[in-house]
């Protein structure tokens, strides 16, 4: 069985449905990019996805050993954060709070584990630095590291790249990839076509009635999708 | 010198200033603990509007001569309000401002209204501005036991609290619910704006709640460095306001206010001149 498998699915706000009837399954190991116009519900599918949003119509299934404490976020940043007082390290802690624990203390297996992920991603340099003292690519990459304690399974990221400069974006692509190869699973919203085309092994592109679902090569192939990314290419925000 | 010492002494030895003092740190303390979050999360105007749903409570209470469990009477009243304006603040934000002037202007002048009307000839200014001397036998015992729970439980949960605060979509993700700990703080901050009324009144009680953190955060790096700091600068504040308005005779919850006005003056000054060198 799949990981993530979604029956006829109807996401809405009040007043509106987003995303209708869409259908589609990932697989472990998987590299899902779902692209689509502004307003197309890309980020209400990945809220739905987590348990964030309520699910108008249809299903989502989780299976193969699925659970919810293997998830990792990578959410859009907030205003709150741009000036928050916390260090690197205490950001990237709370990715371990999925877990059960009545410890005050992380354990030193966690610490460990914290060293490991923030080497991994080039965050140690600034570990003990204050959030709101780093850079747009800096904070992004810290908020990766603390998705990353928390994934086990899969990975979630809402337009990761979004404020970053094409040298950090290209950085981060790449860490995402060599995430993937370790077999990660990984769900990305993006706004990066490029991006999508040349990492992503499935596409998911939200598109009114006529989402397209497939895998990279299909995409590459498909009228309907060449006709969306003419369309993509007028300015519509 | 030691005429002052023994002064101080002699004003330690007072019991009255011995309960005040336990049950003000123990308030000055819980309040610093939640401050921090508050003021993160846009909420400094909770406290502010609970103070006056808890003064209408309170004057309630008294006027109709059930002064001797009027904090347990409040306590409900203002825990009840808290979620509301929780809920307020988190549909909009807007909304949520205009709704806690709404809804402290109206406690306020029902509180007031009833007052008047029964007659009763309490000093509305000990509501207003409170009086750490005057806290009966009962309130203190209530205080310092409900002041304990209120950081005890920010000491266990601290590690989610810091997270909801820094993040609800990504702590609602893993499984830590924004929903209950943003309640737990409204609970908790409801607790300590009943407890601190009496010691600093309506009007002052919500500076002892942000002040100490805002001045920490002027040069604090990590959230427990802002967390541990604020709650030293509020004991700090305590103290010194109290001593200085025993020996010159000023109020003491207006003096402990002008104390964290002067420490966040001072904070700033301090992260003004470090950003320079």
């Amino acid at each position: 069985m799949a990981l993530i498998t979604c029956e006829a699915l109807s996401l809405g706000y009040e007043g509106g449905t987003v995303v209708s009837d869409l259908s589609f399954t990932v697989e472990k190991g998987d590299y899902l990019c779902i692209i689509g116009e502004n307003g197309s519900g890309k980020s209400t599918l990945i809220r739905a996805l987590l348990g964030l949003k309520e699910v108008s119509r249809g299903k989502i299934r989780y299976g193969d050993g699925f659970s919810r404490q293997g998830i990792g976020y990578l959410p859009q940043q907030t205003l709150v954060q741009r000036d928050f007082p916390a260090t690197v390290t205490e950001i990237v802690c709370t990715g371990f709070l999925n877990r059960k624990r009545f410890s005050f203390f992380y354990s030193e297996k966690e610490k460990k584990e914290a060293a490991d992920i923030m080497d991994k991603l080039s965050v140690s340099s600034y570990k003990e630095k204050s959030y709101k003292a780093l850079s747009g690519g800096q904070q992004q990459r810290v908020l990766l590291a603390r998705a990353l304690c928390a994934a086990k399974d899969l990975l979630l990221l809402d337009e990761p790249t979004v404020g970053l400069d094409p040298l950090m974006s290209a950085t981060l692509y790449r860490v995402i990839q060599q995430l993937n190869r370790e077999g990660l699973t990984i769900i990305m919203v993006t706004h990066d076509m490029e991006a999508a085309l040349r990492y992503a092994s499935h596409i998911l592109h939200l598109h009114k009635d006529t989402s397209f679902f497939g895998t990279k090569e299909e995409y590459d192939h498909c009228q309907v999708c060449a006709q969306f990314l003419d369309e993509g290419e007028t300015p519509h925000d | 010198m030691t005429d002052f010492l023994s002064a101080l002494a002699s004003f330690f030895s007072y019991p009255f200033v011995q309960k005040a003092l336990l049950v003000g740190s123990l308030i000055s303390l819980s309040a610093a603990l939640l401050g921090t979050t508050l003021v993160l999360k846009r909420y400094s105007m909770i406290g502010d509007g609970l103070s006056h749903v808890g003064f209408g409570a309170l004057a309630i209470a008294t006027s109709f001569h059930i002064a001797d469990v009027a904090v347990g009477f409040a306590l409900p009243v203002v825990v009840i309000a808290a979620f509301f304006l929780l809920r307020l603040s988190e549909n909009s934000k807007i909304h949520g401002d205009a709704a806690i002037a709404l809804i402290s202007t109206t406690s306020l002048a029902i509180g007031y209204m009833v007052m008047h009307k029964n007659g009763t000839n309490v000093d509305v200014g000990n509501y207003m501005f409170g009086n750490v001397f005057t806290i009966t036998d009962s309130d203190a015992v209530f205080s310092v036991v409900l002041a304990i729970a209120v950081m005890l439980l920010f000491l266990l949960f601290y590690h989610k609290i810091f997270s909801v605060t820094f993040d609800e979509s990504f702590s609602k993700a893993i499984g830590v619910s924004p929903a209950l700990y943003n309640g737990m703080i409204a609970v908790l901050t409801a607790v300590v704006v009943v407890l601190g009324m009496r010691m600093m009144g309506t009007l002052l009680i919500s500076a002892l709640i942000i002040f100490p953190s805002l001045t920490s955060m002027r040069f604090c790096k990590s959230f427990f460095s802002v967390v541990t700091v604020s709650a030293g600068i509020s004991l700090l504040a305590f103290l010194l306001g109290i001593l200085l308005a025993h020996f010159l005779d000023f109020p003491a919850g207006s003096t402990i206010v002008v104390i964290n006005a002067l420490f966040y003056l001072a904070g700033m000054i301090f992260s003004k001149i470090r950003s320079r060198l």
